[in-house]
């Protein structure tokens, strides 16, 4: 036994159900509490960003037309495959400075949030749309509909936690989504990856990507094929850049900043709603 | 007789296949208003009807002057004349009515909200009262049918009101879990094509919240909003709940930045809507952007085509086709295509444009000169794109700004006019032959504020109305509205919606219970 070399990890983006590396060849250090080296992640750039939207627009489409059923399956799937892995996430957590206790909780949270979202995707359009009574001799209904891709850039304090519980209420409502991992701790983002391919997912709904915030965030929130983005960064000069671009194609943006993630207050169905377009339709009633 | 009747048809539909005869059965006979019958001339009295020379800025409760001392005219597009004056609001005029909005949002937002709603009530009643002398202000200072005016614009309007009225004490049962609390102040701009409408879509949820406003009316519709300051001082509307400050772009971009300002609300194009999201940036202040949209409208081979026709027709020649989900693409069947535009062609022969004040009038004067050299410029830009122009026989008067019903065939999805906001009397007709190919071209735009589907087969109508991607889809209807819908773009045509259940969200911070 302890004569075995471990095997370790390389860890690398997840782009389009796959899991390429950056196409530039950079990596970055990620160290643990120590100071040691436990892993050079990819470092992310302008084309990778751009070949991760792509992905997630083709992805879009399909994903939508699931049936709402489908996608709690598919979500409530997502939560098994994380309780099944829970130690190397508690592993990951705690190689990156979490005590034994914060990283069970981060992990729980996460695997909880799954399971709650998982129950709405067949349950928010009930809540949230509306059949209007007009006065013309017209039905007429308000549905809920996924906005498109939503770029979502995870807070560096909740690696995990954080992560999920802004990508399970974008893809409950039927978006797709690209997500910039925590830049400090990319490692759970990465890994979570692998639990999304394991669980029916499809390729492209949820697309993962590590490096530096500041090199691949004007590139996401300025792309003129991003529907929305969700950003953690409470620094005011990002934010005010991330409102500016999202003025280029009148994106809807969310900062929701200094967040304790692992708060029950962050699971409830108005985090879809921030991601549904609400669409009307009219049908005239008669002979 | 029937079967003699149905052979003619048949023969008919056989010729007409790729030729540009009528499709009428009796081919020679179709209706031809322009020569057979005259209408005699049937306009509104507009003897009740008061304006004032001059119209200051409505702040505090009363009307005030502009502090620059500066007013602009508001004219008549159907004959080019000046209506009246009014105020042009410069940051010092914005400054004060932003004050009077604070100072009365403290009370107004705290006396029980089934008193709030009470003074709304009012204003829908006050609005019903004096429906008439709306009406005809509208259409004179806006050049819009009193057709529509009499018939849409100020019974919606009252509508609106009344509607959010009886939300003010209601809010608990809107939004699940959750207490609704107002925002503030509320920064509103509005546009020309329905200036009382869409001040009645901004200035009612905002009440009913329990917010209060300041809202700037487009430089060239400014009176219907005036005449409703009017009303609110009628109605006893505590003093500065709702403030009125007149004036173009420069008023409404001191709104935009006006720090003590909570959220904004903007109705117009989206190159403006682009430009106060940017200058919003960095800032906390809410907002709502409703904004342009070339809304596409699809005419399948199995749709009751003549019903589709008038569909169209209102589609695009509604109210000069200044509105935003104007269906202004029209994509039809390649099977059907040759017959549906020549139904629309006789049928654009028989729409009479002229007086706005005129019951009889379709489609009345384009809003301002600036539109209807705008709308001349993409008459122009058609042409060289090499489209295929066609319009009407139609009569235009002598003075005043009017464009006849117009629409473009021999058009690619690449060219100007089909892809850029007009605001106008023109189509532009593709033809699709799947109905893959018909959301494809639907979808291929920026904008996505609304759409029309035209189809006898119900389950086509959810299937492709669940794939164009819009806010709002009239399937075999087109521009219908109510308060009780909800109003708001996808994509590029703005964020946010207004009418119904939906169109409270806007004017709420939500705190957890």
């Amino acid at each position: 036994m302890s004569d075995r070399i471990e095997v370790l990890k390389t860890y690398k983006t997840y782009i389009g159900g796959k899991f390429p590396r950056s196409e530039s060849a950079r990596t970055y250090k990620v160290k643990d509490s120590k100071d040691n080296i436990i892993a050079n992640a990819c470092r992310c750039t302008r084309k990778d960003v751009r070949d991760s939207l792509t992905a997630a627009r083709s992805a879009f489409p399909g994903w939508r037309n699931r049936s709402a059923y489908n996608r709690g399956q598919i979500l409530y799937r997502t939560a098994e495959m994380l309780e099944g892995r829970k130690d190397q996430f508690v592993k990951e957590l705690t190689n990156t400075g979490f005590n034994e206790k914060n990283a069970g909780r981060e992990t729980e949270t996460a695997i909880d949030r799954l399971i709650y979202y998982a129950g709405w995707t067949d349950k928010y359009q009930q809540v949230f749309g509306t059949v209007n009574p007009v006065a013309s001799a017209h039905f007429n209904f308000s549905n809920p509909e996924p906005t498109g891709i939503v770029g979502i850039v995870a807070p560096e304090s909740s690696p995990l936690a954080g992560l999920v519980s802004m990508i399970a209420p974008v893809i409950a409502g039927g978006n797709s989504c690209v997500v910039l991992a925590s830049q400090a701790n990319p490692l759970p983002a990465i890994s979570f990856g692998e639990v999304l391919h394991a669980s029916d997912v499809p390729g492209g709904v949820v697309n993962i990507l590590s490096g530096y915030s500041d090199e691949m965030l004007p590139h996401l929130s300025s792309h003129m094929d991003l529907n929305a983005i969700w950003n953690t960064i409470s620094n005011k000069k990002t934010r005010k850049q991330i409102d500016e671009n999202g003025a280029l194609n009148i994106k809807r943006v969310l900062h929701t900043v200094n967040h304790i993630w692992l708060d029950d207050e962050n699971h409830n169905p108005y985090y879809i709603l921030e991601f549904q377009e609400i669409k009307t339709t009219w049908h005239p009633v008669g002979n | 007789m029937m079967s003699d009747f149905s052979n003619t048809t048949q023969q008919n539909e056989d010729q007409v296949n790729g030729s540009e005869k009528p499709t009428s059965p009796n081919s020679g006979l179709r209706l031809d208003f322009s020569s057979f019958w005259e209408y005699s001339d049937a306009p509104e009295s507009k003897d009740h009807v008061e304006i004032r020379d001059r119209y200051e800025h409505f702040i505090g409760g009363t009307f005030t002057e502009p502090v620059k001392g500066r007013y602009m005219k508001s004219y008549n597009p159907a004959d080019e004349e000046v209506i009246a004056e009014f105020a042009e609001g410069t940051s010092g005029d914005v400054d004060s009515a932003v004050k009077a909005a604070r100072k009365a949002f403290g009370k107004w937002s705290k006396i029980q909200p089934k008193e709030r709603g009470k003074y709304i009530y009012r204003l829908a009643r006050m609005i019903q009262e004096r429906s008439r002398e709306f009406a005809v202000i509208e259409s004179i200072d806006g050049g819009k049918p009193i057709r529509e005016s009499r018939d849409v614009d100020v019974p919606l309007a009252a509508a609106h009101f009344f509607y959010y009225a009886g939300w003010a004490d209601k809010l608990e049962y809107a939004f699940p879990g959750r207490k609704a609390e107002p925002l503030g102040v509320c920064g509103q701009i509005i546009p020309w094509n329905f200036p009382l409408l869409m001040l009645a879509w901004k200035i009612a949820p905002a009440l009913a919240t329990g917010n209060t406003v300041v809202l700037k009316p487009a430089e060239t519709t400014p009176l219907t909003a005036l005449k409703f300051a009017e009303l609110c001082r009628d109605a006893g509307l505590p003093d500065g709940v709702v403030n009125i400050v007149t004036g173009a772009g420069q008023t409404g971009s001191s709104i935009v930045s006006h720090p003590d300002i909570d959220k904004i609300a903007f109705t117009g194009s989206t190159a403006v809507g682009k430009i106060i999201q940017k200058l919003l940036a960095g800032t906390t202040k809410k907002y709502t952007l409703e904004l342009g949209g070339k809304g596409p409208n699809i005419i399948f081979e199995d749709a009751p085509l003549d019903q589709a026709v008038e569909g169209v027709v209102n589609a695009i020649f509604f109210n000069q086709g200044h509105v935003c989900c104007a269906g202004s693409r029209l994509l039809v069947q390649e099977s059907v295509a040759d017959k549906f535009i020549q139904k629309l062609r006789d049928r654009m022969e028989t729409l009479i444009v002229g007086d706005p004040l005129d019951k009889n009038t379709d489609i009345g004067a384009i809003n301002s000169k600036e539109q209807y050299e705008r709308i001349l410029k993409y008459l122009e830009i058609g042409r060289q794109e090499g489209a295929t122009i066609y319009q009407g026989n139609n009569s235009l008067p002598e003075k005043g700004y009017f464009c006849k019903p117009t629409i473009f065939t021999n058009v690619s999805q690449s060219n100007r006019i089909v892809k850029e906001e007009i605001f106008g009397p023109v189509l532009t007709i593709q033809t699709f032959r799947t109905p893959d190919e018909a959301i494809e071209k639907a979808n291929n735009t920026p904008y996505g504020l609304a759409g029309g589907v035209w189809t006898d087969k119900g389950a086509k109508i959810f299937k492709t109305g669940a794939e164009v991607r819009t806010g709002v889809l009239w399937s075999n209807t087109y521009n219908k509205f109510d308060p009780a819908s909800p109003f708001g773009g996808f994509k590029e045509s703005g964020l946010g919606r207004e009418g119904g259940l939906h169109g409270l969200y806007p004017y709420v911070n939500l705190k957890q219970t």
